[in-house]
């Protein structure tokens, strides 16, 4: 028999725990910041780096549900529309006589439906792609806000619901102690819970997983509905940074999540990625934003810094893992290579 | 005894025939559209109209062309409006510089700078085994910038163009728009080139099935770059075309517009997740995208509804062509059974 | 050592100084989005203004057209504390809370061609008179087809406040008798988008075959309109008007497929609103009705009434470009 041990167990060590994709998302964000600092006086100020988060922190609401329909290996682009959608019936609905908390509920309502909606889709007929379903939701759900609201605005919201976006408790803005404890959750649904190992499994062999006995069926709506929720997040959030309220709100924002979620290691082939990664990738787009901004750069050099951010750090990435992150290779292929199970094949 | 051995109907022949045609849903579909909006505005099905929509359409067929080959690899191709908007403003602001110069000339530098950015594409894809969202994504934002920097802030008008240039667009061959003879042109050659060429047919394979592609000798490498470039040359010819029909050049041009490629490929059936599509179905779904964005403003609707009908229609389309695909299986199995 | 380590404190101390009473003085200008002639060129007036007043200008636009963009530059001029903030808004209402955060920080806001709401401004730099831009328009039609006929109006988007204001003054303007036999078929949406600008323009034509005027208040819409026109052999029959770039226009005007259009100079618009807003700041002017300053060599300038409540002041009359004059100013802007 040979003498080559056949072990699943990775082998552990420092330099392979440093290697990991968040570590080195850690080193970027901690470059970012000394670049930022270094550009400009007044980036080190803590009440605006705090401060200055609400402008990215609304947006980071979706990365986290995003993150689960990326691994799923599926996309959702249309949470854009979702948050529109929910936003405008939201404010609509407060200008028509109902109580704001009461608004605020619809809006979350309307958010989740439009998630389920999608869910429902994505099931009934698997023959969809999730592309397809989404990009015809995402034209429907905005087209639907337009019907409403037209060329109007809606707001005149009570003064308290810009606490939201602008308040804080204590030093901490309201924005970033409500994420923290979503990003908490998602990381313990993704990462501690027998759905998350679901989505996992989906996510890397839908088949296997069907016949492994996992409701596929239930975890889709699930996650589509979860999408929808934090999409309504998003829009109480947007909603009261900007106190008003039009169908063309959070144009663009899915391009944006889909990056942060990729950024973040997230492998759109499923299967794999860790909450870490994402949740980095917020804060270096958005303090890279922000302490760009500071010295004013131009939207012309800006577009070209965050674009090859996003493929450098993807290049030097690869370039350590060889590739990007694929769900394990077969065992029977590692054995006849004779390596042992992480070391690329 | 066996279903088969009676006589064959004619509901049974017309499924039959049906069944090899996996788009007819589609078609019926686009059929009956065109009924209902010829109904709701006489003045659709004219010739006047139509040769609209065709020219309108060509520059989004020729795209989605070059889109299907990228999605059937598995990736895809985000960065194709900021490559149109670059090549578009490169070709102008040369043909400002030089009034004179041979149209031909401004198309195969437009072509030129398509293919310098599809090239690296394929190098972070291929190469260095960026993921295509991602390196098109990043691509996307510093071809756009670019072309910012490039034009100054500027557009490059009408009056900076010669006669020459806008007549890329406007002017006709045999009769027929330029725009049209391009765009059937470029489909009959990838009709073939999929269909009946060794490359074409490798194409699908790295895109059904990577691993096995590799094993069995095909040069997955180099056809991966190759889509990708093949998708920069056909946005650097649009870019052109494009800056030539609107006789203007914009930093901004096509802002977003590869959502309207990939909704016109997914429409016709190709998958998402590589390894399927048809030219006959990519046919039909950016002609009925062209149809949603012609017969839009001539139903006299509020425009404000324009936006919701356009949804429900691409996402009718979409199911009905799911229905009739099940029951054309359904049917087909009907067939088979003992 | 120690002296020379005292020496270069002491120069680090007063380029600090230097600096922040530098940077205490910074005048910046938020546009709708980057990459528009138009907006460059207003900038440009801007930074002439400021800095003929021995300032500092910063120029910011963001990429898309977007308010949630604008809100994020905001805060970061808020950071670097810039004396005043001069917002072309990309939403009237949307820029109010982060505004209002500038101006309870001491920073002094007003705005220019693109309004925002009262609650955020201390007062509005128009291009002209609003209720002037939609009537000379409607005028201009009127004219152009002899008092009879259908007409149409291409736009922005559904959500620009400009045009969108533009265009109501415009229809009620049409209710006056002395319009009674034109008739307004249709406000349609381009977006700003040349593809959908051009299918627009030919969907108005197919669907109402007695149009005679196309009424485009923005400049992608006019020219794709005047496109349109062109390449179906209708110039002369069917007429554009509305408000355009000169560069834009200038094939249109000369083959006649438009007769006349206007516009205003932004150039000077930017340079009015730098002046404006330096004697915010400086505190020769509040922003209430009779305030009176100099803009440089635009001349003085009174604040007066707007229409959405809040005051603003105008820099003219709209500016009329025809086939005499449109050879001297297509490559001006």
């Amino acid at each position: 028999m040979s003498e080559r041990e056949i072990s699943i167990d990775r082998p552990r060590s420092l330099k392979r725990f440093f290697f990991q994709w968040e570590w080195l998302l850690v080193l970027i964000f901690v470059a970012v910041n000394i670049i930022n600092s270094g550009l400009s006086p007044y980036y080190l100020n803590f009440g605006s780096l705090i401060g200055s988060t609400n402008s990215f922190l609304d947006m980071a609401f979706l990365v986290l549900p995003m993150t689960f329909v990326i691994i799923l290996g599926n996309i959702d682009i249309s949470v854009a529309s979702t948050v529109a959608l929910s936003a405008v019936i939201m404010a609509v609905g407060f200008n028509a006589g109902l109580p704001m908390p009461l608004a605020m509920l619809l809006c979350l309502v309307v958010s989740t439906l439009c998630g389920l909606f999608n869910g429902f889709l994505m099931v009934k007929f698997k023959e969809l792609s999730a592309v397809i379903v989404t990009l015809s939701t995402m034209i429907i759900y905005r087209g639907i806000a337009y019907v409403i609201l037209e060329d109007q605005a809606a707001g005149h919201f009570p003064p308290w619901f810009s606490f939201l976006a602008w308040g804080s408790i204590g030093p901490v803005p309201f924005i970033l102690i409500v994420f923290a404890v979503c990003a908490l959750a998602f990381g313990l649904l993704l990462h501690k819970t027998s759905f998350g190992r679901k989505v996992f499994a989906m996510g890397n062999n839908l088949t296997a997983a069907r016949y492994s006995g996992i409701k596929t069926d239930s975890v889709i709506i699930a996650v589509s509905a979860l999408t929808g929720l934090m999409a309504g997040f998003t829009a109480l959030f947007l909603t009261s940074r900007m106190g008003s309220t039009r169908p063309n709100v959070a144009l663009g924002y899915e391009l944006s999540v889909i990056a942060m979620v990729v950024l973040g290691g997230v492998s759109t082939a499923g299967g794999a990625g860790r909450i870490g990664g994402p949740i980095l990738a917020i804060f270096i787009i958005g303090y890279l934003n922000y302490g760009l901004g500071l010295v004013n750069i131009k939207a012309n050099v800006l577009l070209i810094i965050i674009g090859s951010l996003l493929i450098l750090s993807v290049l030097v990435l690869n370039l350590r893992f060889g590739g990007h992150r694929r769900p394990a290779p077969p065992i029977a292929r590692m054995i006849a290579a004779g390596k042992a199970p992480d070391e690329k094949a | 005894m066996s279903a088969d051995t009676k006589t064959p109907t004619t509901r049974g022949r017309i499924v039959r025939s049906g069944e090899g045609f996996r788009e007819l849903g589609l078609l019926v579909f686009i059929a009956i559209l065109a009924a209902a909006f010829q109904i709701r505005n006489h003045n659709f099905l004219t010739i006047a109209n139509i040769k609209d929509l065709l020219t309108n359409t060509a520059i989004l067929g020729i795209l989605a062309v070059g889109m299907m080959l990228v999605l059937i690899t598995g990736g895809i191709d985000l960065s194709i409006g900021a490559t149109i908007a670059l090549a578009g403003m490169t070709s102008a602001l040369t043909g400002m510089a030089l009034p004179h110069i041979n149209p031909l000339l401004s198309i195969l530098e437009g072509m030129a700078v398509g293919l310098a950015v599809g090239s690296v594409i394929g190098l972070l894809v291929a190469r260095f085994k960026v993921l295509p969202i991602i390196a098109t994504l990043g691509i996307m934002n510093i071809v756009r910038g670019v072309t910012y920097i490039e034009s100054k802030g500027a557009w490059v008008s009408s009056y900076q163009m010669s006669k020459a240039f806008t007549d890329i667009s406007t002017g006709t061959t045999f009769g027929v728009n330029n725009l049209v003879v391009i765009a059937v042109f470029i489909f009959i050659v990838f009709w073939y080139f999929v269909n009946h060429t060794k490359t074409g047919r490798r194409i699908y394979a790295i895109g059904s099935n990577p691993e096995a592609a590799d094993i069995s000798g095909i040069p997955r490498r180099k056809l991966l770059w190759l889509v990708y470039a093949i998708m920069g040359v056909l946005s650097g010819l649009a870019g052109v075309l494009w800056v030539s029909k609107f006789a203007s050049a914009q930093g901004d041009t096509a802002l977003g517009y590869e959502l309207n490629v990939i909704a016109a490929c997914v429409l016709g059936g190709v998958s998402i997740s590589g390894g399927a599509g048809k030219v006959s179905g990519l046919l039909l779904g950016t002609i009925l995208l062209g149809i949603l964005n012609n017969a839009l403003p001539l139903i006299n609707v509020s425009p404000f509804w324009q936006q919701f009908i356009q949804g429900i229609v691409i996402l009718a389309a979409v199911l009905t062509n799911v229905a009739v695909k099940r029951n054309n299986q359904r049917l087909a199995l009907r067939k088979r059974a003992i | 050592m120690r002296k020379s380590f005292v020496k270069a404190v002491m120069v680090l101390v007063v380029m600090t100084i230097a600096a922040t009473s530098l940077v205490a003085q910074s005048y910046a200008i938020v546009f709708k989005n980057t990459g528009n002639p138009y907006g460059e060129k207003q900038m440009a007036g801007f930074k002439a203004g400021i800095e003929e007043q021995k300032l500092t200008a910063i120029l910011r636009a963001p990429d898309a057209p977007t308010a949630e963009a604008q809100i994020a530059i905001i805060q970061q001029l808020i950071a670097q504390k810039v004396a005043g903030i001069c917002i072309v808004g990309n939403d009237f209402d949307a820029l109010q809370p982060v505004l209002q955060q500038a101006m309870k920080a001491n920073i002094k806001v007003w705005s220019l061609d693109s309004s925002v709401n009262p609650a955020s401004r201390a007062f509005h730099v128009n291009q002209s008179s609003t209720d002037l831009i939609g009537r000379t328009e409607v005028q201009a039609a009127y004219d152009m087809i002899g008092g009879k006929g259908e007409i149409a109006i291409l736009s922005a988007t559904s959500q620009a406040s400009n045009q969108n204001a533009w265009i109501e003054v415009m229809k009620q303007e049409l209710k006056l008798p002395k319009y009674k036999d034109i008739k307004l078929d249709k406000v349609a949406y381009g977006d700003d988008l040349r593809d959908k600008s051009v299918s627009e323009a030919q969907g108005l034509l197919a669907s109402f075959p007695n149009l005679k005027v196309i009424i485009a208040p923005t400049t992608v819409g006019i020219a794709a309109a005047g496109k349109v026109i062109t390449d179906k052999g209708l110039i002369g029959k069917v007429f554009v008007t509305g408000l355009g770039l000169p560069s834009e226009m200038a094939t249109y005007i000369e083959n006649g497929a438009c007769p006349y259009m206007f516009l205003w100079n932004p150039i000077d618009l930017g340079y009015l609103g730098a002046y404006a807003g330096v004697a915010l700041v400086n505190g020769k002017i509040t922003g209430k009705v009779g305030d009176k300053f100099t803009a440089g060599k635009l001349g003085a300038y009174t604040i007066t009434k707007s229409g959405d409540g809040g005051t603003e002041v105008i820099l003219g009359p709209p500016f009329k470009f025809d086939a005499k004059n449109i050879a001297d100013w297509k490559s001006v802007y």
